[in-house]
């Protein structure tokens, strides 16, 4: 990857972490940890790899994103807004009585999101259904699904894999947030997932494991997926639970966190050194 | 668009109810490129190796995996397609509901859910296989449309209806051969009850390929004792014919609902429902009585359950006697 490119994904994965941030900070609560270890990922999709046209939502031809984990919403909304689809302004709406943007993903209520989810599992299978469905069509899109670690504790989410191997989904790609924990603690303590890249190839997919912080490995870990033929794709990212707050990062339970005063102070750190980093990166 | 259907001699039909719904969406296919189907491991069960040989990448078969198979059905609706998915019918609610009530009907997909072997139907393979509630929980999904026709030409009809509507719809479904009700060729309102006999002693609303020709049979013996009684066939149980089943108190003074299910949120439920708050008369019910299944022959389920023409007939019988 060359380093304008660098640049500009690494300012788009701060500008989404800034304003899922603000999100959290102006509803006082949220599923900050899984929302902050996908930003890398929602910035290479939408700032480089993703065929979509944010004026024509529903554009056929367009790559599909199934954030299967669905809490981590917030993050997917901030992204949506910054490419357009939607006014800034409606991100401050998080959670709101009779809102657009509720925690968890709703293709019926927010422009841009391609599939609802939330019930843990459930998004794996539809993303084949989609994938399936623009096979048929013999369009050349992709879909891409986004699944936490936690969330492979759900048995439908291997039923979905055996079933994408089977039908040699090779235009899907899905990507395993591996941020290590999930609501209770350490994945490792709850339902030992042992090592997703060894389950995957097993299951018939193409695996890679790559650093889910680095917007460059991100990249190509995607750019090899595509010369894979006959067979889906998982990439197992490497992240933290909270990655690039560092107070979140910190804080053992942080699957979801209330701000408090002290967190509210940390927040508003964290929001001055975002935007130093933006003005840096934008020099 | 109103019924147009012609009764036919109640005998039992010569074709098989699977091969009336694999057939239709063979020809529904032939029509629309959007229609695809699914099925979980049941395709000889369900007879659409038809479907499968003509348009085989329109035919999936996920294999024993009926919670993949509900969110694949729901993707695939995302996109545009119209998906038909079979497989039995205690698996296609009870095992995958969240599925089909998240990812289906949450959603707002577009998707026709196929449940084969309702109620006692699924005799040898007992109570595992026996779902006596599959229509109470897909009645719960919000604006899920829920039916189940009572014979071969109703099934055609309705199937062939839905690769057009928008929606979606749980269709349940005897796999073998049906007795006969209507004349091929037959077409339904889908939301409204047929009137199949009119009487003015007591109504009997009843639903699927049992207890459709049962009503029948205890009509016609009751007008043997001097008691008219006029018989709906309720196919579409969700949304209930309420204009029938206010007209059919008031016009008769009782009601008898008689289904292949549990009376707990089947038909007995949904027909109470309208009555206490339209139109409070006596009402009896047949019905499996809140009870487990078991395995059995169809005779002897259809006994044991009291889903028999006799035990409508003693129950129009005593609610007749409850009138005013």
């Amino acid at each position: 990857m060359d380093n304008q490119l660098r640049k500009e994904l690494d300012c788009f994965a701060a500008e989404i972490r800034l304003e899922a941030l603000k999100e959290f900070m102006t509803l006082g609560f949220g599923h900050i940890g899984g929302s902050m270890s996908v930003v890398e990922l929602l910035a290479v999709l939408y700032g480089k790899v993703m065929n979509i046209d944010p004026k024509n939502p529903k554009w056929a031809d367009r790559d599909f994103l199934v954030c299967s984990k669905g809490h981590a919403g917030p993050a997917v909304y901030a992204t949506l807004a910054l490419k357009g689809y939607f006014p800034m302004d409606m991100l401050k709406t998080l959670n709101a009585n009779g809102t657009h943007l509720p925690s968890h993903c709703d293709m019926n209520q927010t422009v841009g999101v391609d599939m609802t989810t939330g019930s843990l599992g459930q998004g794996v299978s539809t993303a084949m259904g989609i994938a399936t469905g623009n096979k048929i069509d013999k369009r050349d899109n992709y879909t891409y699904l986004v699944v936490g670690d936690g969330e492979l504790n759900e048995g439908q989410c291997w039923e979905g894999f055996m079933y994408a191997a089977h039908q040699k989904l090779d235009h899907l790609i899905c990507f395993i947030d591996d941020n290590k924990k999930q609501l209770d603690g350490y994945t490792a303590d709850i339902n030992n997932p042992q090592c997703f890249v060894q389950k995957m190839s097993s299951f018939g997919f193409h695996a890679q494991k790559c650093d889910g912080a680095d917007v460059g490995a991100i990249y190509e870990a995607i750019e090899n997926a595509k010369q894979v033929k006959g067979k889906p794709s998982a990439i197992v990212l490497d992240t933290i639970k909270g990655q690039g707050v560092k107070f979140v990062e910190d804080t053992m339970a942080n699957h979801s966190i209330k701000f408090g005063k002290a967190e509210m102070e940390a927040a508003e750190k964290a929001v001055v050194e975002l935007e130093t980093k933006i003005a840096a990166l934008k020099a | 668009m109103a019924h147009q259907f012609k009764l036919a001699k109640l005998e039992k039909d010569s074709q098989e109810m699977r091969m009336a719904y694999s057939n239709t969406v063979l020809e529904l296919m032939d029509e629309y490129e959007n229609v695809v189907a699914l099925d979980a491991d049941l395709m000889s069960c369900i007879g659409i190796g038809c479907v499968a040989k003509v348009h085989p990448e329109r035919m999936i078969n996920c294999g024993i995996q009926e919670a993949n198979m509900m969110g694949v059905a729901a993707g695939l609706s995302s996109v545009g397609k119209v998906p038909y998915v079979h497989t039995f019918a205690p698996f296609a609610s009870r095992r995958a509901f969240d599925q089909v009530f998240l990812a289906i009907g949450y959603s707002k997909q577009n998707v026709r859910i196929v449940g084969s072997d309702p109620g006692v139907t699924a005799a040898y393979n007992g109570g595992t296989h026996m779902p006596f509630e599959d229509c109470g929980l897909m009645r719960l999904v919000p604006e899920m449309t829920v039916i189940d026709p009572c014979d071969c030409a109703q099934m055609k009809n309705i199937v062939r209806q839905t690769a057009t509507l928008k929606g979606n719809f749980y269709i349940r479904m005897l796999r073998k051969n049906p007795m006969k009700v209507y004349e091929e060729g037959s077409t339904f309102e889908i939301g409204k009850a047929v009137q199949l006999r009119d009487g003015k002693d007591v109504t009997i609303i009843a639903q699927s390929t049992l207890l459709v020709p049962e009503a029948l049979k205890a009509a016609d013996a009751l007008a043997e004792k001097g008691i008219t009684a006029r018989v709906l066939d309720m196919f579409t149980l969700k949304p209930i014919d309420k204009d029938a089943i206010i007209a059919a108190a008031n016009e008769t003074g009782a009601i008898v609902t008689a289904e292949n299910h549990n009376v707990i949120n089947g038909l007995a439920s949904a027909v109470s429902e309208v009555i206490v708050e339209n139109c409070p008369v006596p009402m009896g019910k047949v019905g499996v009585m809140d009870r487990f299944g078991q395995v059995g022959d169809q005779n002897f389920l259809q006994k044991e359950y009291e889903l028999t023409a006799e035990r409508i007939i003693d129950e129009c019988l005593k609610t007749i006697k409850r009138k005013a």
